[in-house]
């Protein structure tokens, strides 16, 4: 039962690892493509949203967060939340990895070894069982 | 300003967010069988519990503020530092889903801690 538990858990963070960092990436392409950005007066605000949503890339964003989303209601519902954030969180590192290599942002060595530590605990969180309170019927 | 506006945006309506719906689908009951069919109708059922929505809500707000902070930070740096939410949702599965946390997930979490202050400090 209980390696079940597991086995599904793990297909759906997978989905969440894969999903969510490339998500990540569309938007934050999306939001530069947007140009400059004004929250006031109200006119430039939706000018930015007209601006921001009228793009194709911002929406397969938004997809790939969906199915992000998706999965992860699905983990929580046989999971604990405290194991599943964590254990999905892995896609944080990965987020850094495309941000770098696919935007092209400069990241210092230094940057590097904060998210390698963030990755390490993270790694140490998901040894830890998927669950401590029970079903309600 | 706006920046840690929004950083705090990110990290703690989106944490309540998601435990929000972490509520939600506690109450909606477990995924039985592995299938698309049961996943919908599991789905479907949860959008009835009230906290989904509050969760919902929560996540589009802590969303809008990601687009904000994005459009002129870093993907690089914004991510890492949203790694915060691990404590804050630590916190929240205790007092608001009665989750336990064990020594070994504090370590954890206390090292993914450690690891956005360099983050922050590498700036």
């Amino acid at each position: 039962m209980h390696t079940r538990l597991h086995l599904k858990t793990y297909v759906l963070i997978a989905v969440m690892v894969i999903a969510g960092p490339i998500g990540n990436l569309l938007i934050a392409k999306g939001m530069r493509q947007a140009g400059e950005v004004r929250l006031w007066p109200a006119s430039e605000l939706l000018a930015l949203f007209l601006r921001v949503f009228g793009a194709f890339t911002i929406w397969i964003g938004i997809a790939c967060l969906i199915g992000f989303i998706v999965a992860y209601m699905l983990a929580l519902s046989m999971a604990d939340y405290s194991y599943v954030q964590p254990a999905a969180a892995l896609g944080y590192g990965v987020t850094a990895l495309l941000a770098a290599f696919v935007l092209g942002e400069s990241v210092s060595p230094l940057r590097w070894v904060g998210i390698g530590i963030i990755c390490l605990g993270v790694l140490f969180i998901r040894n830890t069982h998927p669950r401590t309170t029970e079903t309600r019927e | 300003m706006l920046e840690l506006v929004l950083f705090v945006m990110i990290i703690v309506v989106g944490t309540a967010g998601e435990l929000c719906l972490g509520r939600a689908m506690k109450e909606t009951g477990e995924l039985e069988r592995f299938r698309p069919s049961a996943a919908i109708r599991l789905l479907w059922r949860a959008l009835r519990v009230k906290w989904i929505w509050i969760g919902v809500t929560m996540m589009a707000t802590a969303f809008f503020s990601l687009l904000l902070l994005l459009s002129f930070e870093n993907l690089s740096y914004v991510v890492p530092v949203t790694a915060l939410s691990y404590l804050v949702g630590a916190l929240g599965g205790i007092f608001f889903l009665g989750e336990r946390v064990s020594m070994q997930r504090w370590l954890g979490i206390s090292l993914v801690c450690a690891g956005v202050a360099v983050v922050i400090m590498a700036r």
